[in-house]
């Protein structure tokens, strides 16, 4: 689907307008929308498609978010390599959870609801984002080897960490977790979708808010300093709001690695601008496109029940060694 | 200084004064105890050997780097103090070594310059400010290649149109001649005075190049070992004696056409 598409806008989209792109990849995402929605209803639309809007919706938030919080990331940390799920955001979300379930006992949790528990995982999420990355990202200098093997160390860490917890814990709490560890957009939990959408949708309108800023701190933190924009506030800022839509996005489904890398890198590639009034859209309508055509296509053209996420996760590992390898040529030439 | 310029410096204050200015990277104390006081408009040069602390005391000045003791005031701002996007309209900074890791093009970054008046809705006074800082620096043909396709110098003169077009009181240029070919050096300092004279703005550029400094500043500061060795127009730097003591290396002067010129080369 990806593949098929994606050549097909480029080539004659030399001479498109950024909004013209925009409007393309909009109009792709309506139809997989829409074939989601519509496809072998047997003639029971009124009974099925109200079924499938609830899991639709989840993989759009999903898609949304994790497209989003990966384009800010890449901007604030300046290198379009690393990625909130490189660094090992996921994992400590997952450890969070892990976590919390260790502490109140899943009896416990099973009386609360899984909305509260969100709530406060993600609280718990920002503020541990916050006081890890932060002194890593907000003195605007770093070497990128050097932050790749601190996202290897954190994201190993936190996956012992949490596996040594559920080793600990008691086998039906464990059955709990089990959801949590492998992402899965067949098993969305559900019933979080109105509360992550409500948290996606303030997230949004703060990020469209700044859409300009993040412009100029993509030019790095001497230069966006240099033009008025203070770059510690603004990483701390969006360090915030990428650990929040990471909670979102890993509530929903689990830990996806190299999505985010892959839908960022298709919007840079066709958006043909730097604005992030284009590239953030056209990343986050890049990944419904994905998402929801990747399921479409696995659930009702192929008819296999093979996770998507195995598929997904093949695509953007393949496009972060591809970048890897044109990094190490480009620096070696 | 002409009699309105010389009043606008005392009602506005000073171009850049440093009180105390001091920046230790660890043990190694790398800018030591630095007061400045350059009047409003002028070009001023920072020379001294490698590490002397130019970049460093330039970066601070430019707030882009905090001190660690000491007080930093640009056109009569607190730079510690006042607001970012205040300060960017009196102050410009560029850095060496600019990497992009995103694609841009010339116009594109130049753009950038106007950031801190229009907020990133450029006006039709703003693209005007653009295309002249463009035609001012050689770049109107190469104004929409983007800047991974240019060379080095060409990029460099991208940069410091982007500072240009910021329009601000007080320029400070790390090394702008970095890369650049003869013909483009000279036309690059003939801008920075033309701006200074004719605009008023205080330029400081660090240079390397002594003779550069010497034709081009109307003031002049020796850095060495993170202190001010010296300040002074260039026929009060100019002495071999005092360039000796500064670089650690015999060097000869010369009176050519009316220029001081120094000579090194063994």
């Amino acid at each position: 689907m990806l593949r098929e598409t994606a050549p097909a806008e480029t080539r004659p989209g030399r001479r498109l307008t950024p909004r013209a792109r925009l409007g393309i990849a909009a109009v792709l995402a309506v139809a997989v929308v829409a074939g989601f929605l519509l496809a072998d209803t047997h003639g029971y639309a009124s009974f099925v498609v109200p079924l499938r809007v609830r899991r639709l919706v989840a993989l759009v938030l999903v898609g949304w978010a994790i497209a989003m919080s990966t384009v800010l990331f890449q901007t604030v940390t300046g290198n379009r390599i690393l990625t909130p799920a490189l660094m090992g955001f996921d994992a400590l979300y997952v450890l969070l959870q892990t976590v919390v379930v260790f502490v109140f006992s899943a009896s416990l949790l099973t009386g609360t609801d899984t909305r509260v528990q969100f709530l406060v995982e993600t609280l718990l999420m920002v503020g541990f984002a916050l006081t890890l990355f932060r002194r890593l990202f907000a003195s605007g200098r770093y070497e990128l080897h050097v932050l790749i093997l601190v996202g290897m160390v954190f994201a190993t860490l936190f996956r012992s960490i949490a596996g040594l917890l559920q080793r600990l814990i008691d086998p039906s709490e464990f059955q709990i977790l089990q959801n949590l560890m492998f992402a899965s957009f067949t098993t969305v939990d559900e019933d979080l979708v109105w509360l992550t959408a409500a948290v996606v949708a303030v997230v949004s309108v703060l990020v469209i808010r700044r859409l300009r800023v993040y412009d100029v701190l993509a030019l790095g933190a001497g230069p966006a300093t240099n033009l008025g924009v203070d770059h510690r506030r603004e990483t701390t800022r969006v360090l915030t709001l990428v650990a929040v839509l990471v909670s979102v996005s890993t509530a929903l489904v689990g830990p996806v690695t190299f999505f985010g890398l892959l839908v960022a890198h298709l919007a840079y590639h066709l958006a043909g601008t730097h604005r992030h009034a284009v590239v953030l859209p056209l990343a986050g309508l890049s990944a419904v496109i994905c998402l929801v055509g990747g399921q479409f296509v696995l659930e009702r053209l192929l008819e296999v029940t093979t996770t998507l996420s195995v598929v997904i996760e093949l695509i953007g590992g393949l496009t972060f060694i591809a970048l890897l390898i044109h990094r190490a040529r480009r620096n070696l030439a | 200084m002409t009699a309105t310029a010389e009043t606008s410096a005392r009602t506005r204050g000073h171009g850049v004064r440093a009180e105390g200015v001091t920046k230790r990277y660890g043990r190694s104390l790398v800018v030591d105890d630095v007061h400045l006081d350059l009047p409003l408009g002028g070009v001023t040069a920072l020379i001294g050997p490698n590490g002397a602390g130019k970049s460093t005391l330039l970066s601070i000045v430019g707030r882009l780097l905090g001190a660690d003791a000491g007080r930093v005031s640009v056109a009569g701002l607190d730079v510690a103090t006042t607001r970012g996007d205040e300060l960017a309209k009196r102050l410009a900074v560029l850095r060496q070594d600019n990497h992009l890791d995103i694609r841009l093009t010339v116009r594109d970054l130049v753009t950038f310059g106007r950031y801190p008046h229009s907020k990133g809705r450029p006006t039709a006074e703003d693209l005007e400010h653009v295309e002249r800082a463009l035609a001012y620096l050689d770049l109107t043909e190469l104004a929409d290649r983007f800047l991974d396709q240019l060379s080095g110098g060409q990029r460099q003169r991208a940069f410091v149109a982007m500072v240009l077009c910021q329009d601000t009181d007080v320029i400070l240029l790390d090394e702008p001649l970095n890369n650049l070919d003869l013909r483009h050096a000279v036309a690059m300092m003939g801008r920075l005075r033309d701006a200074a004279r004719e605009l008023g703005r205080t330029v400081v550029v660090v240079v390397h190049d002594l003779n550069v400094a010497s034709c081009y500043a109307d003031t002049i500061v020796a850095m060495r070992d993170g202190k001010v060795a010296a300040c002074g127009t260039p026929a009060e730097i100019m002495r071999p004696d005092l360039l000796e003591e500064i670089y650690g290396l015999p060097v000869r002067v010369h009176e050519l056409d009316g220029q001081l010129i120094a000579t090194y080369y063994g």
